[in-house]
């Protein structure tokens, strides 16, 4: 068999000439762009041209700290690299001036520093003691943000493709038995293990392995991540799978709305191929495997994996009656290991550096590490990799840097429309495949939306439901019809229609359903309900006994009132009330009429001395 | 004898266009999603002529066809605007007020959801999410990501696009 010592040595020999350089990097994943990114590079790119200044400008994928996007790193010989947050175009000027020209990091505008082995600005905190990476582990994000997702090059010289070549040296149940051993489950939300998976595939002539990117869960962006950060990690893993189960072929099926990813995955199975990784008889082993990306068409069901099958064959994207498992019939009818993104990115790395390594992470049942979104209304809003068994007060408060605007931390959504909310009184509960479960919750692909006192807890039921509802596929009659009579009744009772037996209906509904639809979609999408009124029924009750929405939320609940001490009279309000129903004479307290507001809030708004309330 | 040839041009590229996206599906397993993809790329939206002929091409019934077309939200069946819209409502969006900014495209534009304007210029359309919810609220216009929005960014930023 062929090695690639060779070529490894002369990329791992670019790769520390690259970083010895004085270089640039900035931040260029969807969510940098998004924040201004490009146009950071074109100011820097023009700016270090026009002033001659000896320095490389080098760009990476996302590291995670999406709140101080666009992010920029500076690395000086024999200096800790400086991390910039929140650097638009216009700062680039005075970065180069201080940064580069005077050697004098801009202190004010610094995130963390990484001193490596020289010794450490004052006054900048380090990154790995920061309150935000402290807790974290990086192995699978290991190099997002560190090296360039478009240069196998980089991938090489940091021990990528080292998976492929030491799992070709050995049997393909070996193969098999090392991922088992490490415990790794699926990160796509069910957790199955991923070696006991491999396991099952039905001997034959053809089969594949497919990867699922179909990321559709609103509020995680972590497979994006990976994809646009560290695509060759994906190619690895599904070419390590390949072996295992003695696949030739691999489809990737990614959701059209993340053209980067797509790019960038084209890009490196370009490269691959070039490189003699991916065609026929790899390194010369006698091993073939061919991978093609199949873009979705838009329909969250498609992530559920048997109408991912569907989609990839041109069919309508709905799921399958199982069993057959995919494992025994899949894709085109041949067996097929179907795994998700972050599963796959795993596996090169528990090859390379074996399964006792990736097993000494994380609890009993849940092994290794697990990326996370975390989003909504918190402080640090970013992609985190952290141990499983970590709390999610940990990740809320410590990682999370608390709730935003100091308020009151009211639930963390997880694992999307299939998952749960999960209140204050279980902050303090490890994070694992099982105890998430045991509250009703999922891990999901990793998605924890936070939520405080200004959210109303039926709202958000009804925001899923209305979500689950839309994108149902119609096939079985528990989902199609279900969904629809469950968003019936939230809607009834945020319009203040509710009765208590709706309680009880909604209750039966949800348990009806989940044991009786046909997919995942299906069974799971009870979950924001049972779990808001397993934690937060007092809501319900609040709305339907009281017509009062305890949260502010629900308009058709809500009275808005002026305060008769606060009011000066000044007539901004009554400007504003696109419906007259404010009146008032000028340096009077000013009144509302309920019978005519429409509850818009524009008045809130205008309004400068707060004299105005909704409750 | 002349005879108006005004806009016979483009549609020959299409045409031209179309055959040689058959011959490279015609023989491809699950070949109609692509298709059905590049087509809409090349038309703009998926007329029910060009229905017709890659059902006819690709040796699919008609009803199948049809049936793809109308399960996925990615394609259409009428024409649409020069720059598609897509205003995120997923739930790190609804959180921190993606509405608000679905209200404001709504009134800049004058049109609802799923709607074109008249010029056809834009197609204002909402999204479960882009993943880009460390930015949230956000929209994506054409492959363009825009985040941390608040309402009155939205008229400034549609300005931009021709």
């Amino acid at each position: 068999m062929q090695n690639l010592n060779e070529i490894r040595a002369k990329y791992q020999q670019q790769y520390k000439e690259k970083i010895s350089r004085p270089r640039i990097v900035v931040g260029l994943g969807t969510c940098g762009i998004a924040a201004g990114g490009d146009k950071v590079m074109a100011a820097l790119k023009e700016q270090v041209a026009a002033r001659g200044l000896d320095v490389d400008i080098d760009f990476t994928s996302c590291i995670g700290m999406c709140y101080r996007e666009p992010m920029v790193e500076i690395a000086l010989p024999g200096a800790p690299s400086v991390l910039y947050g929140d650097i638009f175009a216009d700062k680039i000027e005075k970065l180069l001036e201080s940064h580069i020209v005077n050697n004098t990091p801009v202190y004010e505008w610094a995130a963390f520093q990484i001193p490596g082995e020289a010794t450490p600005y004052e006054g900048i905190d380090i990154m790995d003691q920061s309150s935000y990476y402290s807790k974290q582990v990086r192995s699978v994000t290991s190099r997002l943000g560190r090296t360039n997702p478009e240069s196998i090059a980089d991938y090489m010289a940091t021990g990528g493709y080292e998976g492929i070549e030491k799992a070709l040296k050995v049997d393909s149940k070996a193969v098999i038995e090392e991922v088992k051993k490490s415990g790794l489950r699926g990160r796509g939300g069910g957790g199955f293990p991923t070696g006991v998976k491999w396991s099952f595939v039905a001997p034959g002539e053809k089969k594949y392995a497919v990867c699922n990117a179909d990321e559709g869960d609103p509020g995680a962006f972590m497979d994006r991540s990976i994809l646009e950060g560290d695509p060759h990690a994906v190619l690895e893993g599904m070419m390590i799978a390949g072996y295992a189960i003695g696949a030739d072929e691999g489809y990737i099926y990614c959701r059209a709305e993340y053209p980067l990813a797509i790019k960038r995955l084209n890009m490196a199975i370009a490269q691959a191929e070039e490189h003699g990784l991916l065609g026929d008889n790899i390194l010369d082993s006698g091993f073939n495997f061919r991978i093609k990306i199949k873009a979705g068409a838009g329909a969250f069901v498609c992530g559920e994996e048997t109408a991912l099958l569907n989609s990839i064959e041109g069919l309508r994207g709905m799921p399958r009656v199982r069993p057959p498992f995919p494992a025994i019939k899949g894709l085109f009818g041949k067996p097929t290991v179907l795994n998700n993104v972050e599963t796959y990115a795993n596996v090169p790395f528990i090859i390379r550096n074996g399964s006792d390594w990736y097993a000494a992470m994380g609890t009993e049942k849940s092994k290794g590490s697990k990326v996370f979104c975390l989003t909504g209304k918190v402080n640090n809003t970013g992609l985190m990799e952290v141990p499983m068994g970590i709390t999610l007060r940990d990740i809320i408060f410590t990682i999370g840097g608390g709730i935003q605007d100091d308020k009151q931390f009211k639930a963390v959504q997880s694992g999307g429309p299939s998952g749960g909310c999960i209140p204050a009184a279980h902050l303090d509960t490890p994070i694992d495949y099982d105890s998430l479960g045991a509250l009703g919750a999922i891990m999901g692909s990793g998605g924890l939306v936070v939520m405080d006192e200004g959210t109303c807890m039926v709202d958000v039921a009804k925001f899923f439901l209305n979500f689950t509802q839309l994108e149902s596929c119609g096939k079985c009659t528990p989902c199609r019809e279900g969904t629809k009579r469950m968003l019936e009744i939230l809607q009834r009772i945020c319009d203040g229609q509710g009765e208590m037996e709706d309680i009880d209906t909604l209750d039966r509904l949800c348990r009806v359903i989940k044991s009786s639809a046909l997919c995942g979609l299906g069974q799971t999408c009870p979950n924001p309900i049972a779990t808001t009124l397993r934690y937060f029924r007092d809501e319900y009750e609040a709305h339907i006994k009281d017509k009062r929405c305890p949260a502010g939320v629900c308009s058709a609940l809500l009275q808005y009132t002026i305060l008769v001490d606060v009011c000066t009279g000044c007539g901004a309000c009554l400007r504003a009330c696109p419906a007259g129903a404010i009146t008032g004479e000028k340096k009077e307290p000013h009144k509302i009429d309920t019978e005519l507001c429409i509850k818009c809030g524009g008045c809130i708004q205008k309004c400068k001395f707060d004299a105005i309330v909704k409750a | 004898m002349a005879s108006c040839t005004c806009g016979e041009t483009t549609d020959q590229s299409k045409e031209a266009a179309m055959q040689e996206l058959f011959d490279q599906y015609r023989d491809y397993k699950g070949g109609l999603i692509p298709v059905l993809q590049e087509a809409q790329n090349i038309y703009g939206y998926l007329p029910k002529e060009v229905l017709q002929q890659i059902a006819k091409e690709m040796r699919i019934p008609f009803s199948k066809v049809f049936g793809v077309c109308t399960f996925y939200a990615q394609f259409h069946l009428k024409p649409r605007g020069r720059n598609i819209i897509r205003v995120c409502l997923g739930t790190a969006c609804h959180v921190r007020g993606g509405s608000k900014i679905f209200e404001a495209a709504q009134e800049e534009l004058g049109v609802g959801q799923g709607g074109t304007t008249e010029d056809l210029k834009f197609t204002l359309e909402t999204v479960a999410c882009i993943g880009a919810c460390g930015l949230s609220p956000c929209m994506m216009i054409n492959d363009d990501t825009h985040g941390r929005l608040q309402p009155k960014q939205v008229a400034g930023i549609f300005k931009t696009y021709e």
